[in-house]
């Protein structure tokens, strides 16, 4: 089974995105700011980060970032879904190595393709 | 009131009349409404022709020699019709060429000569010196009668207490005052203008009143006087016209026809004050019939005078005042002195500030400019110092006036040392007239007779008063200089057929006209002399083209370029310049300049004294001008204009700068608001993606997952519309700072009780109290006034600052505070929590809207929307404050105030 880490500071939208990746066969983790996520993915090694960019203490683009830095980190799947939505955000979200961005809102079905595309 | 203070009084009131008349006059000029401009005002000022000499002399002269009184009014009478040929002509010259007086215009028609200024200047103040002094004798006199003094006083001593010094000395002032406002002399004094034709009604008022109650009151009209006079073998003779007296009748009516336009006080307010020529059409009837009126009662006064002092010292030239005074007609007394104050105060100031012009431009100036560099002259101040020096002179020429009448005038009467003065004016009449109607006229013939002129006044009519006065041996008179009887001044070459006045008058004018003839016809007439003979000549054919009428009459020399440049420029860098010229148009020195040259000189001087100066100077030399001293003066005082101009430039550009620089400011200050807005609208949008994003990912689990337990249905629509009611919040503040942003929120005022608002607040949080565990201490003043305020609002306000409080406090241990109470006249309210606190850079951020958003990524705690914004736009719009005190982890403390009703000022929302 698959790991998948997800990384938001709405709770709500943890529970969504809880419910549609377990249903869809993962193994999810939930991290509610970004120290907790690089402490969960230095742990658990996820194949799919989903980060949200505002966050508590350590912001989405950091914690992506670290991830691709690090060996046994780098191939792990990052997609940024975040409500930033203008190019330069987008853009520097590539830059700091995500393979996908994803804008909220975001319609659940293709967002699910598109994680079980990249693993 | 005593006598001596009645007539103190009334003098110290007129002339200070005379100030308020001046200034008003002046006043109207600069607005434009000149009180002057009018033929009847011209022809009073014109009357200031009847001085003292006129108002006390007169009649002293007919009570002794009879009627040859009336040669010094009927030359002017005579003269008047000729005006229109002879003194239009010099006004409009005089308007043409800018000249200010008799000197300058002498000395402008034969070729702007300083010396010839020199010699004019001198024998218009020579000539007019003892004249003002017997305005001041005059003075003196009158208030000697007035005051009954038995003797009166001659001698030098009692400086002190002389009245006549003290009215020279008020005189000086006035003169100063409205003689010398502005620099450039060629502008009008419509004040002292003003001043003058007012005194010249005044005196005539007086004298006609003096006149009447003498013929009238003490006689029965002049029938009554004539007959009395007649039976008097001693007063017939003074009626009657013997042979002997036809040679003075004519040359005096002569003098008297020049002095009435070559006096310079004449030349002051008949040609420089003049404001349109077309003034003369009536000034010629005018005048002539205000000589008529003030002649009238002369011989009755002198006759009655006669009979009633028969056999008594009094001096005739006193009659006017003696007699009303013998009557004690003390009203009438009192009048009659006043207008010949008024008569001898108005001869006084007009001929002195034209003197002081005259001694200024055309002796004191010159003098001072010679061996002085221009460069040096521009580091002066010109303005100043011209109007100081024609300040000193009007008081040395009022100083000297007075010494002459303490020391000489005090022996002589009124009319004798007047007839004196008009003998010298009258030497300018060759000159004059031949200059304004014969071209051949030279300089040099000019200057010969006038010299020639001069000197045989002086020898002939100065010296022997001189003798008199026992300044000089007796013996010179009798038997002539060295014994040449040929010389006896007062039958000059053996001439006895002539009075010695007569005898002067003939000399003097005929050497004086001989020699100017003479000399003209065998001198040669100078190149610029030439041109000004022309323009003034014809000057009815050039002006008003003047000056381009002569243009080009003169080839330009190069020399004169240079040297014109050298004045502003100086020797070495004028040489550069011009050296510079020749390389750049590849040319060499040639001694005629080309239009290049002298275009390229007006450039030169158009950087050092400003285009329109450059120019004039440049033309000077163009049109070969000699340069005139006012012109010069003009280029100057403008070139300090420049600097005073550039001051004020630099002074605009240092605000324009500091202009430029609150914009930028205001600039960068209205970028951060734009950005601000930029931040709020992403932030809004940001904010409002959240709810969305659950509520849409919730409604497609709901229909994609038909496997769903009824608790998950049940919590996923739950969530659902909690997202909602967040949107639905988040809009309502949204709407709700845009209403107070834009001033549109009205408040429903009324009078509250604060601590009810805090009790219901308490309440519709209890429940969310006991969910986070959170404990509250509630301690609420019990005396509160009420405030005024709207209970929604202030509900809004409390209720934020709890769930703040309670979203903030210990997430274990949450105990949260709230008090309220009166403090110096405003109801405060605290809520404190026990959290980890707002840190000092934030408390003022956390009052913005969606404080943090900016521009950051990473969020501080629990989102803090736009609650605490709102909430701190209500406070203010009930005048009241809203702020944060906060210690790291003591916790925070939220403070509101309102005024309490006694301070709250009536609120208009």
């Amino acid at each position: 089974m698959k790991k998948i880490l997800i990384v938001d500071d709405e709770p709500n939208i943890l529970l969504s995105l809880d419910f549609l990746m377990k249903k869809n066969g993962f193994e999810v983790f939930i991290a509610r700011d970004g120290e907790e996520a690089l402490d969960i993915a230095q742990r658990e090694k996820p194949t799919i980060v989903i980060l949200d960019i505002m966050m508590p203490k350590v912001d989405g683009y950091e914690v992506c970032q670290f991830l691709k830095s690090q060996a046994d980190l780098s191939h792990a799947r990052v997609i940024f879904l975040s409500a930033k939505s203008k190019d330069t955000d987008i853009q520097k979200g590539y830059d700091v190595g995500a393979d996908l961005y994803v804008t909220k809102p975001f319609s659940t079905r293709t967002l699910v393709k598109q994680v079980k595309e990249l693993a | 009131m005593t006598w001596p203070w009645l007539i103190l009084i009334s003098s110290v009131l007129y002339l200070t009349l005379l100030f308020g008349i001046a200034y008003m006059g002046e006043r109207q000029a600069r607005r434009g409404r000149s009180l002057v401009n009018n033929p009847y005002i011209y022809s009073l000022s014109l009357a200031v022709f009847c001085t003292a000499w006129t108002y006390y002399g007169s009649v002293g002269q007919a009570a002794q020699q009879g009627i040859p009184f009336l040669t010094t009014y009927l030359g002017p009478t005579l003269m008047a019709p000729l005006w229109w040929i002879v003194l239009r002509k010099i006004i409009r010259i005089c308007k043409v060429q800018r000249i200010t007086t008799l000197a300058d215009f002498i000395s402008a028609r034969y070729g702007n000569t300083i010396w010839l200024g020199v010699l004019v200047t001198t024998v218009c103040v020579l000539g007019i010196l003892p004249y003002i002094s017997i305005q001041l004798k005059a003075v003196a006199t009158s208030l000697d009668i007035l005051l009954e003094n038995p003797a009166p006083d001659k001698s030098v001593t009692g400086f002190a207490t002389d009245p006549a010094l003290f009215i020279t000395i008020a005189l000086a002032g006035f003169t100063i005052l409205f003689g010398t406002r502005r620099v450039d002399v060629t502008e009008r004094h419509e004040g002292m203008v003003t001043a003058i034709a007012f005194e010249s009604l005044f005196k005539l008022l007086a004298f006609l009143a003096v006149g009447a109650y003498i013929t009238f009151g003490i006689f029965n009209g002049f029938g009554d006087i004539f007959s009395q006079a007649s039976e008097l073998p001693s007063l017939r003779e003074l009626f009657t016209l013997d042979e002997s007296q036809y040679a003075d009748w004519f040359w005096l009516t002569l003098v008297a026809m020049f002095a009435i336009f070559l006096l310079p006080r004449q030349f002051q307010v008949a040609v420089k004050e003049n404001v349109d020529e077309n003034h003369l059409r009536r000034a010629i009837w005018l005048f002539p019939l205000y000589l008529i009126l003030i002649n009238l009662f002369v011989l009755p006064i002198a006759l009655g005078g006669n009979l009633l002092f028969q056999g008594q010292s009094v001096d005739a030239d006193t009659y006017v005042l003696a007699i009303p005074q013998f009557f004690s007609q003390n009203g009438l007394t009192l009048f009659t002195f006043l207008g010949g104050l008024s008569a001898a105060t108005s001869m006084i100031i007009v001929s002195t500030i034209a003197l002081s012009t005259m001694v200024n431009n055309n002796l004191l100036v010159p003098i001072w400019l010679s061996g002085k560099s221009l460069q040096e002259l521009k580091r002066k101040r010109i303005n100043r110092a011209l109007l100081n020096s024609r300040r000193l002179t009007i008081i040395g020429i009022l100083l000297f006036a007075y010494l002459y009448f303490k020391l000489v005038s005090g022996q002589f009467s009124l009319v004798s040392i007047g007839i004196v003065s008009f003998v010298a004016v009258a030497q300018l009449a060759p000159a004059t007239l031949g200059g304004l109607f014969w071209k051949r006229g030279t300089h040099a013939g000019a200057f010969s007779g006038l010299l020639v002129g001069f000197g045989v006044w002086f020898y002939t009519l100065i010296l022997p008063t001189i003798v008199q006065a026992e300044l000089l041996p007796a013996d010179f008179l009798e038997n002539g200089l060295f014994g040449i009887s040929a010389l006896r001044p007062q039958s000059l070459f053996g001439l006895t057929v002539f009075s010695p006045l007569s005898q002067a008058i003939f000399w003097s004018l005929l050497l004086n006209t001989g020699c100017y003839v003479g000399v003209s016809l065998c001198t040669r007439i100078g190149v610029s002399e030439r041109k000004q003979a022309e323009l003034f000549v014809d000057i009815f054919r050039y002006s008003p083209r003047t000056a381009s009428a002569l243009e080009g009459m003169k080839v330009v020399q190069a020399a004169d370029i240079q040297e014109l440049l050298t004045k502003f420029l100086g020797t070495r860098q004028t040489e550069a310049s011009l050296k510079t010229f020749y390389r750049q148009y590849q040319t060499s020195y040639q001694p005629k300049a080309d239009y290049r040259l002298v275009s390229y000189a007006e450039r030169l001087l158009a950087g050092v004294i400003g285009s329109a100066s450059a120019h004039v100077m440049v033309m000077s030399v163009v049109r070969k001008d000699d340069l005139r001293l006012e012109d010069l003066f003009q280029v100057l005082d403008e070139s300090q204009q420049l600097v005073y101009a550039n001051q004020k430039l630099k002074q605009k550009s240092e605000e324009l700068e500091q202009l430029s620089h609150q914009l930028k400011r205001a600039n960068e200050e209205l970028k951060k608001i734009d950005h601000l807005k930029d931040e709020f609208i992403s932030t809004v949008t940001h904010e409002m993606r959240t709810p969305i994003t659950s509520i849409r990912a919730f409604c497609e689990i709901l229909q994609d997952s038909p496997e769903l337990s009824d608790d998950e249905q049940e919590q996923f629509l739950t969530t659902i519309i909690k997202e909602t009611d967040r949107m639905e919040r988040l809009i309502n503040q949204v709407l709700d700072l845009e209403k107070f942003e834009s001033g549109k929120q009205k408040l429903n005022l009324q009078e509250v009780a604060m601590n009810d608002i805090i009790q219901d607040a308490l309440k519709s949080v209890s429940q969310l109290l006991k969910e986070r565990g959170v404990t509250i201490q509630v301690n609420l003043s019990a005396n509160l006034p009420p405030v005024q305020a709207d209970p929604d609002r202030l509900t809004q306000v409390i209720l934020n600052l709890i769930s703040n409080a309670i979203k903030f406090c210990d997430s274990d241990n949450g105990q949260v505070r709230i008090s309220s109470y009166l403090v110096d006249g405003v109801v405060k309210v605290n809520v404190l929590d026990n959290g980890k606190g707002v840190p000092a850079e934030s408390q003022e951020m956390i009052f913005e809207g969606f404080f943090q958003a900016h521009d950051q990524t990473t969020k501080k705690p629990i989102g803090s929307g736009l609650g605490l914004t709102i909430s701190r736009k209500i406070i203010e719009h009930h005048q009241g404050r809203l702020w944060v005190e906060s210690e790291p982890n003591q916790g925070a403390k939220f403070s509101f105030t309102l005024p309490a009703p006694r301070t709250a000022k009536k609120l208009t929302y």
